[in-house]
């Protein structure tokens, strides 16, 4: 069976590793990835400035690119949950409506997808170390999907998660938030880095894209030996 | 970008600058969230409390001129007076004028948002009537000149060590021991009650049934402001009223644990009206001043009108990364956090920054805390729609039209590439410029060879692989 790989923008220009882990792990559980070509945003930081209208166009490809996918498969919370919304920037006669709605109820977040839709929790991964995980904003709150990213973790052979004080609270990412206003993004990004530190792991993980860049960014600021990593590029540790 | 009168980021960006306060403003909300999650850990039928809650509020704001008609009908009834005022000066000049009406020259006030809200103490001195603050929290804030920086915990921001100053200031004598210094505030403001022409109080509930006003706290000042002066003023915000005693009931299963993790106050005062004859104490006259100032436009307004559900415990301000980072001074406004973020634009008075629905990671937390069931984040997201309706966005409406051209997008980003190593050039020429600002924490990532890129290659590899597999 084939899974349509949705890649958000970040991943696509920013981190393609994580694309190529996600693709790497749905092929370990037997699935075909496909790239559908023409992909580019999901409107995402046009929505969370209030401009629907600018998202509109981006859904309607989005759904046309997508259609025909048996499943979507995202490596991210955010994009998935923007996807999921789709159907609210249309109104109910209106068709793009439903095809909206179509597609939204067959795009998952990977973790989500792996646990929920295929059963899997073992997928023989291994990683030799400490991690602390960032239960990501968006994936665990606004999608709901942060227990399958646990779930997942807890089958990597070697892997030895330490807990993070406040794993749920936020990185202080929340796009254009960032942009707006550096300084207090910035003072909330400290924190979790502290409490990151003060974990004492190797490595911090996280399901969703822009925590990982964000994260990774402020480690590499500070010179830190700690691996920023996303829950795909985990899954596919180890293997053969 | 319209051009605000308020600037929440250069205020935060102060605000941050204060590294003392934010250490003390850490330690508090902490200790509160510890507490209110032991609290909601000790019930596990919360849930069940809150969506009872969240039915009673809603039922509340659908009949809610009814239920204002129905409690100032009740309170009359008891002897009351009912006054409506529709703006916050309205309110403020009302009750100023009720006041200076009757000679009155000392007013010991409970603990009221709503008065902060209609600037009552600044009017109340402007007409020679000295407002004194008796909650401690709130005393202090008024002994320091500031205004609260919480809605539940007015001083916060504050530590033992400065009030511990500001009392040495203030009164010539002070300690660091907490029962010790509370003996100095008491012994200031026992003089005061005894000697005040009135007592002004807010409202957590009012109830229609009985017309009665519902005050919870753990001090005892309230009570005292309510009951020892010979006229009591108690102020309220419309949504504040419910039908029943029942529901009143419902709302008070949630309030104090949301709040300060206490099962119930220490006090829970419910006034009904003047004293009556043959009794022996309580106010010779009492009145209930009951407050609009845009929240019959809000309840007209079927998207938004869910902030009225709000109950002021506090929970979302406490759980709020933006709150907890640089305080509530920082938005220039009564109500802080996120639940300030959505009621105090659409507020007549002192809305604060225009853009302040902006000012939110949507992490969702206040939603996830809120025991009146209020989406915050959707709420944000609406009053940034209407906000961005009226203004052009031009980098995300070219970010836009980029992202409809796979040609253009894919272009722009090989472009972004080539200039890519110099973002971090700019931020070091630069350090005020946007780039600059964003990179004083972090370092810039770069723009990679696209993942749609390599896929051919990786494709070919992951069926060699799966074909040799099976």
């Amino acid at each position: 069976m084939e899974a349509f790989l949705f890649i958000p923008c970040l991943v696509e220009h920013v981190l393609p590793q994580v694309g190529e882990a996600t693709a790497m792990v749905l092929s370990r559980v037997g699935l075909t990835p496909v790239m559908p070509k023409g992909q580019t945003c999901c409107g995402q930081f046009a929505y969370k400035r209030g401009r629907a209208d600018l998202v509109r166009p981006l859904a309607r490809r989005f759904v046309e690119i997508f259609g025909d996918a048996p499943a979507i498969v995202c490596p991210s919370g955010s994009c998935t949950a923007m996807v999921r919304r789709y159907p609210s920037l249309f109104a109910e006669d209106d068709p793009w409506h439903a095809r909206a709605g179509q597609v939204a109820a067959k795009t998952f977040e990977l973790g989500q997808y792996l646990v929920e839709q295929l059963g899997v929790t073992d997928l023989g991964a291994r990683f030799d170390g400490t991690a602390a995980l960032h239960a990501s904003c968006q994936t665990s709150r606004v999608l709901g999907a942060g227990s399958p990213t646990e779930a997942l973790l807890a089958k990597v052979a070697g892997l030895t998660l330490v807990p993070l004080a406040r794993p749920e609270r936020c990185c202080g990412f929340g796009g254009a938030f960032s942009v707006d206003y550096p300084e207090v993004s910035q003072a909330i990004l400290t924190e979790k880095i502290d409490d990151i530190v003060a974990s004492g792991a190797e490595a911090v993980i996280t399901a969703e894209p822009s925590c990982l860049l964000n994260i990774a960014s402020a480690l590499a600021k500070r010179e830190l030996p700690i691996r920023p990593l996303h829950l795909a590029e985990v899954l596919v540790g180890g293997m053969a | 970008m319209s051009k605000s009168a308020y600037d929440f980021g250069r205020a935060s960006a102060k605000a941050l600058g204060d590294r003392p306060s934010r250490a003390i403003l850490h330690k508090a909300i902490g200790h509160i969230r510890v507490l209110r999650q032991r609290s909601v850990n000790a019930m596990p039928d919360f849930p069940e409390r809150q969506a009872r809650a969240v039915a009673v509020r809603d039922k509340t704001l659908a009949r809610l001129p009814d239920l204002l008609e129905a409690l100032e009908a009740k309170v009359t009834a008891a002897g009351g007076n009912v006054h409506f005022a529709e703006t916050a000066d309205s309110a403020a000049a009302l009750i100023t004028k009720l006041l200076a009406d009757r000679g009155v020259r000392l007013v010991v006030k409970g603990k009221s948002m709503v008065s902060e809200e209609i600037g009552l103490n600044d009017a109340l001195a402007a007409a020679g009537i000295e407002a004194v603050e008796t909650d401690l929290g709130e005393y202090i804030i008024q002994l320091a000149g500031q205004r609260p920086s919480h809605i539940l915990a007015p001083a916060l921001h504050v530590s033992k060590e400065q009030v511990s100053e500001l009392f040495a200031r203030k009164f010539g004598r002070t300690s660091t021991d907490i029962p010790e210094m509370t003996r100095i505030a008491r012994d200031s403001l026992r003089q005061k009650f005894l000697a005040a022409d009135a007592g002004i109080t807010g409202c957590n509930i009012a109830i229609a049934e009985t017309g009665t006003v519902t005050v919870l706290e753990n001090e005892g000042n309230i009570r005292l402001s309510a009951s020892c002066p010979p006229i009591h003023v108690a102020v309220m915000t419309l949504e504040k009223v419910v039908e029943t005693l029942a529901d009143a009931a419902v709302v008070l299963d949630i309030l104090p644990p949301s709040a300060t993790g206490q099962t119930l106050p220490v006090h829970l005062s419910f006034f009904t009206g003047a004293r009556r004859e043959g009794e022996r104490d309580g106010p010779k006259e009492m009145h209930l001043v009951i407050v609009d100032n845009g929240r019959s436009e809000i309840l007209a307004d079927p998207v938004l009108r869910s902030i009225l559900r709000c109950i002021r415990c506090g929970a979302c301000l406490n759980v709020c990364p933006v709150y907890q980072s640089v305080g509530g001074h920082a938005y220039g406004t009564v109500y802080p956090g996120p639940m300030g973020s959505v009621l105090s634009p659409l507020l007549k008075d002192n809305p604060g920054d225009p853009r302040q629905p902006f000012a939110c990671t949507h992490c969702a937390a206040c939603a996830e805390a809120c025991p009146a069931g209020i989406d915050h984040p959707a709420l944000l997201q609406e009053l940034r729609r209407r906000v961005s309706a009226g203004e052009s966005d031009p980098a995300v409406t070219a970010f836009s039209l980029l992202a409809r051209h796979p040609l253009l997008f894919g272009g722009a980003a090989a472009l972004g590439r080539t200039f890519d190593p110099k973002l971090t050039e700019v931020a070091a020429v630069a350090p005020e410029s946007p780039v600059g600002r964003f990179l004083r924490g972090r370092a810039f990532p770069g723009l990679s060879r696209p993942f749609s890129r390599r896929f051919k290659s990786l494709a070919r590899r992951l069926s060699r692989k799966q074909g040799g597999r099976s």
